[in-house]
């Protein structure tokens, strides 16, 4: 990279090469069905299902190739353009509407017509209904929000594992939950930060560890708490055409967020560039976490951490909230046996595939029943899953923000929350790139 | 040999060169000529590389003067590149001189040349674990010392030095032998009659070392400053161009705006201009330093 005399090469050989490579999905031996996923700790589970789907077609063998989220995209994106790309795939709510827009993605509904949509969780089958009417995708899997918590620093706050399921929120002293989080976060000296003489620049244990500023959907970051104000991302979801990043409660909201910052409750942005924020925990630099069920396995493999799990607090609504998401398999449009394809996006969308991945105790299924032994799965780990299974029972959660123009909002939001979170800027900033969002769709 | 033969010599070997020639120069035009015009043809366009490019005449260009993000990328890449060169050059001239006056062990030079050969990420990812805030080894050596943690990579004033001091870190080697390598072309007879004039080494390093190694000092830097314009993977595998935009650049953002954002038209746009400041830099050192001159006549 360093001694190329020919500037911009790198990018401009990219893009021609991608331009003008041929199409070759021929290339494939017949029969054989590409996959895509990104998480590896899934990989697993699913190769169980594309062996049971071999068994039962056994003229179809299903290739599973897994990359990791940070190359998965554009991977997928060169892939397609150059026309190599999987049959089928796994699909995010944030990036199918703009596939669907370059005509990438091959509509089921002929294909699916005789699944039982009400099989799935409520709002998940919905989620990939594109603006055209058509269906691009069926779900595998959901997802919400918990508190992460190391057992052992909250005994020595004096706290119970009742306290930390009945925490509430609001947004102008954070109510128990901030009081909680004061109480863990402990400075070099062993003083708390409820306590008189701690030292917050000089903080040891932070209550609460944040992965970062949250980007334009704050999944595990803000908007368990937005949410609990009656804010939404968008005026109407999914498919809404108007951000609301300007809202005076999603910005009182972000406001109190970064106030824990200030008190040394929550580490600086600049510090969270570097180890993940389940590693930090881990290594015990901080009390609590907020993360996702597919986190589950990664922070209950930390040895000498004992964690437990709690609901997130309720907000000024006196109701919890968390971020519901959905994957979905989507086709190709570009597959050579959209037939065979769709067979095998039925297949992973039955109880015949969703029982095996709720039996690896991995993620929650898309299906009830699946999702249920899932959580079977994970008691017989020893882990009690119902703070991730209260919002779907308890109708709590909100659909992940599904748009146009998902990657330029992405791009717009990153910079302008890391300037709040930094410091760097006033919560009111966020009205000027709530306007540059919002053009995005004008 | 008659005076015909002579003249027909050069058109009998133009078939073999032509052949000699081939492979690479179908590589250029396949990987570099043919890319750069299709680029430029792109740059005006709008083109998500799954529909078909549309012409839009300039209009990348005008959306790229208005771009406060570009022009901050520019800044960010020209402080990147004025600090990495600045402290590679002058350490890799140290080193070398070093290696040329005090060493003759092939074990030590070429232990410098060591860091080269790890791969780029590989180092990027190295440094990031190293220097991170709450659990790098860097930083619990600062802690003990009794001074305040440094969040190398995630504190805006320090972000791009240390990325720029990441890359001396793995350039600085390869840098100075390169260097090395042009000492050794300066006659040792010189050096002989500087020492039984009576200077010493500092006085003849600065008469004698450096102006009879500035050819070889142009294109060292011709070669680096080009590289490091095109800084990329360091970024991409840590900060990603945060926090904010405090370490987007240029390259990054070429990326993104392509490959995460769908944008090739003004990616290519972008990629451009960024051809024209690099032929511009290039031309600029090789004339105002007179690279094809040297001063050993």
């Amino acid at each position: 990279m360093k001694r190329s005399m020919l500037a911009g090469a790198v990018a401009l050989a990219s893009l021609s090469l991608t331009a003008c490579a041929g199409g070759s999905s021929g290339a494939e031996p017949d029969g054989q069905i590409d996959y895509w996923l990104w998480d590896a700790n899934q990989q697993p589970a699913y190769q169980q299902c594309a062996d049971a789907f071999h068994e039962a077609n056994p003229d179809l063998t299903v290739k599973i190739t897994q990359r990791g989220w940070d190359d998965y995209w554009s991977a997928l994106t060169t892939a397609f353009s150059s026309g190599t790309g999987p049959d089928v795939f796994t699909d995010h709510v944030s990036k199918y509407p703009e596939l669907v827009a370059n005509g990438q993605l091959l509509p089921l509904d002929e294909h699916v017509a005789d699944v039982d949509l009400d099989q799935y969780s409520p709002g998940l089958a919905d989620l990939w209904v594109a603006q055209d009417g058509k269906r691009y995708g069926l779900p595998k899997d959901w997802d919400t929000v918990a508190i992460f918590y190391n057992q052992q620093m909250v005994e020595d706050a004096g706290l119970t594992a009742e306290d930390m399921e009945q925490l509430d929120w609001n947004p102008d002293d954070g109510g128990s939950y901030e009081a909680a989080i004061a109480r863990l976060t402990v400075d070099a000296n062993g003083v708390r930060g409820d306590e008189p003489g701690f030292d917050k620049d000089d903080v040891a244990v932070y209550g609460l560890g944040i992965p970062g500023a949250g980007y334009e959907n704050g999944q595990t970051e803000w908007s368990m708490y937005t949410a609990t104000t009656g804010w939404t991302h968008t005026d109407t979801n999914p498919w809404g055409t108007h951000y609301n990043y300007d809202d005076p409660r999603f910005q009182e909201t972000i406001a109190w967020w970064y106030s824990l910052v200030e008190k040394g409750y929550m580490p600086p942005l600049e510090t969270t560039v570097g180890a993940s924020v389940n590693d930090n925990f881990g290594a015990g630099k901080a009390a609590l976490n907020i993360s996702g069920d597919w986190m589950l396995s990664t922070y209950f493999g930390y040895e000498g951490v004992d964690v437990g799990l709690a609901p997130t607090p309720t907000g000024p609504n006196g109701q919890r909230a968390s971020m519901f998401n959905g994957l979905a398999d989507s086709v190709w449009a570009g597959t050579d046996d959209p037939e065979a394809a769709a067979q095998w996006v039925e297949f992973l969308g039955s109880t015949d595939c969703q029982d095996l991945v709720g039996a690896a105790g991995v993620v929650f299924p898309a299906i009830t029943s699946s999702a249920e032994i899932a959580t079977e799965a994970f008691a017989a780990k020893g882990i009690d899953v119902t703070p991730f299974t209260t919002h779907v029972e308890e109708g709590t959660t909100f659909l992940f923000p599904v748009t146009d123009h998902a990657s330029d909002v992405h791009a717009i939001m990153t910079p302008a929350m890391d300037e709040v979170l930094g410091g760097k800027a006033d919560v009111s900033s966020l009205t000027e790139a709530n306007d540059q969002v919002n053009a995005l769709f004008e | 040999m008659s005076t015909a033969a002579v003249a027909r010599r050069p058109r009998s070997q133009l078939g073999p060169a032509l052949v000699m020639i081939a492979p690479a120069a179908l590589g250029f035009l396949v990987f570099y000529l043919y890319p750069t015009l299709r680029g430029a043809y792109l740059s005006l366009t709008e083109y998500n590389v799954l529909g078909s490019p549309v012409f839009v005449g300039l209009r990348n260009y005008v959306d790229m003067v208005q771009d406060d993000v570009f022009w901050n990328a520019v800044r960010v890449t020209l402080l990147y590149v004025v600090l990495n060169i600045g402290f590679q050059t002058v350490l890799a001239v140290g080193l070398a001189v070093l290696m040329h006056r005090l060493t003759k062990s092939v074990l030590i030079r070429g232990s410098l040349l060591l860091p080269y050969l790890i791969a780029n990420v590989v180092v990027a990812l190295l440094w990031y674990w190293m220097l991170d805030y709450s659990i790098g080894i860097v930083n619990a050596v600062i802690d003990a010392v009794g001074l305040p943690q440094v969040a190398f990579f995630g504190d805006e004033t320090w972000t791009v030095a240390t990325i720029a001091g990441v890359n001396t870190w793995r350039h600085l080697g390869y840098t100075a032998l390169l260097v090395f390598a042009g000492l050794q072309m300066i006659p040792a007879s010189v050096y002989e009659a500087a020492a039984v004039d009576g200077a010493g080494e500092w006085r003849t390093f600065w008469r004698i070392t450096l102006p009879l190694l500035r050819p070889v000092l142009v294109l060292v830097l011709v070669i680096t400053v080009t590289g490091a314009f095109q800084v990329f993977d360091t970024v991409a595998v840590t900060t990603g161009g945060g926090p904010g935009n405090a370490s987007r650049v240029l390259q990054l953002y070429i990326y993104e705006q392509a490959f995460a954002r769908g944008h090739f038209g003004y990616a290519s746009a972008m990629s451009v201009v960024l051809f024209l400041i690099l032929a511009g830099a290039a031309f600029a050192q090789m004339r105002l330093l007179r690279a094809g001159e040297s001063d050993l006549t």
